[in-house]
């Protein structure tokens, strides 16, 4: 592989007399103040560095995992739809279909700190303590069977737990074991006796289909039809007056602040159960009541007991989900600003069809 | 979030409209036969010929014209719990040339694009340096100036092809790519403004967003070619490619080219943070993985005809197309089979190969309705020759998700319809 490595080294020559000669620096931006630094330099290494001060037990662990991740997760690590499993898969690496999860394949327990404190719970990033992290981390190593369950995490224990696959990487080794690939290209007779196909994807079929394709086939079949769906849009005119007392400014801030929801809630035409229940007719609607979505037992009391999401329990719920109603699923931490409480709930009311 | 890419228990049947639409061009015969008559929109005169079209200002900024509404990018729905972390794909199928637009370019995000305006942009500089420096986007723009191309790849790009034929179209097969020009600051004068000192090995880059998706890149590959690029194709970048700025590595998988870039930090050691552990790596067959596989293997693929793409004209010339690209440098030859691999034949690039760029390639032949197996196999100036599936499944499995970069077969049928197939 010389060759390749000289073009390399070659090629980075160029690139390098290319970009442009800075004889000095030009003395741009500012030094960075190190409350800027603490702030923002929040990775852990492998090796320890970046660990903050703190410990969290696995009970802790057990509760808030519950509380904030158990929902896209499982309450034990297992994983819930297409999310990611977190526990189990261990021996399976060199399976067909191999179960990556902390335990089986994540070769450093440094990484799972740093992804939960950085950037968990999804779509409410940063807002657990350290000592939540090193509690969930402590939880999901017990999911995974690699510490009992008094165990407690901390900065100086942190270094002696061992994660089992952590002799399962290599370095890529591409110019070495594929080195073959490296060759002078076959042009004629390259394969003996003839090419078969050995597998078609239309067999398998799990191509997309092309939007619009279903409609506009339907609309050359029955072009006579087209008048209809003008008349089907004046009998919607009534419900049109309904929404159009709502304000549209206040509607359109909703919206913006509505994306902190669209994680776990979908509204509008289509839209489906995922995280959290669909929210179409929200506001007004028996609680707990959305079909098909399974409710925590939180949301079912609050249910039996007749609660609807009127504006005041709505704006109650939004302030502090877990304080209107314990245990709920919703792993949001909550709105702030009555003002984006308002608006999201003027937003809700008029995705309300 | 997690990317499958095992596949799905069959849906119903899906028809593309492109294939729907072919069926009845295709019997015409060879093009250059005589008209039947005259041609009306020759001979009778057009509305468009006679009255006047939309004035300067119709749509002060443009988007292509609605017979192409078809030609966006695309989501495989099952392969995400949720699009907010997940993936859509170039309609390569339908573009020609080199450069990807932005409007339709490929998206993976891991925590949703963000909006980040140009004044709460922040970028800072810590670490092993002489000095931790913050930046703001004006002080971006001061720094001299590089553009140049490169194409962006997924390592995922390919990857639900590892147990066999599975999507039916390029776009799904070989979408995870773009290609634009990018303007910006390199990498290195941002660094060496700091003043990187002698211990530093490792820069880590994270983005603004809530995924930080935080990488390590080795010190030499950010002194060498990294860029800092806030412009592409000449305007700002779209905020789903991380305005107002994002880091480019070329040739390097695109998990790396951090969007929203907040923080360049220089360590003695890689974080081994979760998208360099947990993702973006490559599990072999007896159960090893291999980590840091940075650089994106020589590649190409042909893009017409193809499943979205089929012959709809009769039989006579056919132009044969695709692109080829390498991430070790720039593509020197392609060559393309019609036999699924016995033959071959070396297409024209139809500009010589830039380092760490999309290359076109055309193969202008003859087709009078017999079926191909269709191949394109790229090589780079390395001497890399790109490999078949089976050579690569020899090394690696089936397993490894990322960097499938095998030969693709396209089978095009009598009728001109074509679909993605294995071959022996």
């Amino acid at each position: 592989m010389s060759k390749y490595r000289n073009l390399l080294i070659g090629s980075a020559l160029v690139a390098m007399a290319a970009s442009p000669v800075l004889a000095e620096k030009l003395g741009l931006g500012r030094p960075a103040l190190p409350e800027e630094i603490a702030a923002w330099n929040l990775d852990v290494s492998p090796d320890g560095t970046g660990l903050p001060v703190g410990s969290g037990s696995v009970e802790d662990g057990e509760a808030i995992f519950s509380e904030n991740c158990a929902i896209c997760h499982g309450e034990f690590a297992e994983g819930v739809d297409n999310w990611p499993k977190l526990a189990g898969g261990e021996g399976t690496l060199a399976d067909k279909d191999p179960l990556k999860t902390v335990g089986s394949y994540w070769p450093y327990l440094s990484t799972t700190f740093d992804y939960v404190r950085r950037s968990m719970p999804f779509g409410n990033a940063q807002t657990l303590s350290d000592d939540d992290v090193y509690a969930i981390t402590a939880y999901i190593l017990y999911s995974n069977y690699l510490v009992e369950d008094d165990f407690v995490l901390s900065n100086e224990n942190f270094l002696d737990v061992e994660m089992p696959n952590a002799n399962g990487f290599i370095v890529d080794d591409r110019d070495t074991s594929e080195a073959h690939f490296w060759t002078e290209p076959c042009m004629e007779n390259c394969k003996s006796g003839d090419v078969t196909i050995t597998m078609r994807a239309r067999v398998l079929d799990v191509t997309p289909q092309e939007e619009g394709a279903e409609e506009e086939a339907a609309a050359e079949e029955a072009p006579a039809e087209t008048a209809a769906p003008a008349e089907e849009a004046k009998a919607e005119e009534p419900v049109m007056e309904e929404t159009a007392a709502l304000d549209p400014e206040l509607v359109k801030d909703g919206e913006k602040v509505f994306k902190k929801c669209k994680a776990c809630h979908q509204v509008g035409e289509g839209a489906k159960n995922k995280t959290g229940p669909v929210l179409n007719g929200i506001v007004g609607h028996p609680a707990g009541a959305i079909e098909g979505f399974k409710y925590s037992k939180g949301m079912q009391d609050f249910a039996e007991s007749g609660g609807v999401w009127n504006e005041e329990n709505l704006a109650a719920f939004l302030t502090k989900p877990k304080d209107f109603i314990k245990k709920t699923k919703m792993g949001f931490a909550g709105l702030k600003k009555e003002s984006d409480i308002a608006a999201v709930t003027e937003y809700l009311k008029s995705v309300s069809q | 979030m997690t990317v499958r890419f095992t596949g799905k228990k069959p849906s119903r049947r899906a028809f593309l409209k492109g294939t729907l639409a072919s069926t009845a061009g295709v019997m015409a015969g060879a093009g250059a036969a005589n008209a039947a008559g005259p041609d009306p929109l020759i001979t009778e005169k057009q509305d468009w010929a006679m009255g006047t079209g939309d004035g300067v200002d119709a749509t002060p900024y443009g988007l292509p014209i609605r017979f192409e509404d078809d030609v966006i990018r695309r989501n495989v729905e099952w392969l995400t719990a949720d699009t907010i972390s997940s993936i859509n794909f170039s309609p390569i199928h339908a573009l020609d040339g080199t450069i990807t637009p932005q409007g339709c370019a490929f998206e993976r995000h891991h925590s949703g694009a963000i909006e980040l305006r140009k004044e709460d942009f922040r970028l800072m500089i810590n670490g092993l340096v002489d000095t931790p420096l913050v930046f703001t986007y004006e002080d971006l723009e001061r720094f001299p100036r590089v553009n140049k191309t490169f194409f962006l790849e997924c390592a995922a790009n390919t990857g639900m092809e590892w147990a066999g034929a599975q999507l039916n179209g390029a776009q799904f097969t070989h979408g995870m790519i773009h290609n634009m020009e990018y303007s910006g600051v390199s990498l290195r004068t941002l660094l060496e403004e700091a003043g990187v000192k002698p211990e530093g090995k490792w820069v880590y880059v994270e983005g603004a967003d809530a995924s930080s998706n935080g990488r390590s890149i080795p010190i030499e590959k950010a002194l060498d070619d990294c860029m800092i690029a806030f412009k592409a194709n000449g305007e700002a970048l779209r905020k789903e490619h991380g305005y107002p700025a994002r880091l480019v590595v070329p040739g390097w998988e695109g998990n790396m080219w951090v969007k929203w870039i907040r923080r360049i930090e220089i360590k003695e050691i890689a974080v081994e943070s979760r998208e360099e552990t947990s993702k973006y790596t490559d599990t072999l067959a007896d159960g090893t993985a291999r980590k840091w596989t940075w650089v994106m293997d020589a590649k190409s693929v042909v893009t017409s005809p193809s499943p979205q793409s089929p012959i709809k004209h009769g039989h006579g010339p056919l132009v044969i197309t695709g692109l080829a690209w390498s991430g070790r440098g720039a593509i020197t030859r392609v060559d393309v089979s019609k036999d699924g691999g016995k033959t071959w034949e070396t297409a024209r690039l139809a500009n010589p190969g830039q380092p760490m760029a999309l290359t076109r390639f055309y193969l202008d032949t003859e087709w009078n309705g017999e079926e191909m197996l269709l191949q394109s196999r790229a090589m780079d100036e390395t001497g890399y020759v790109q490999p078949t599936k089976n050579m690569l499944r020899e090394v690696r499995g089936e397993n490894s998700v990322y960097h499938n970069n095998c030969i693709q077969t396209w089978w095009v049928k009598a009728d001109g319809e074509a679909e993605n197939v294995e071959v022996s």
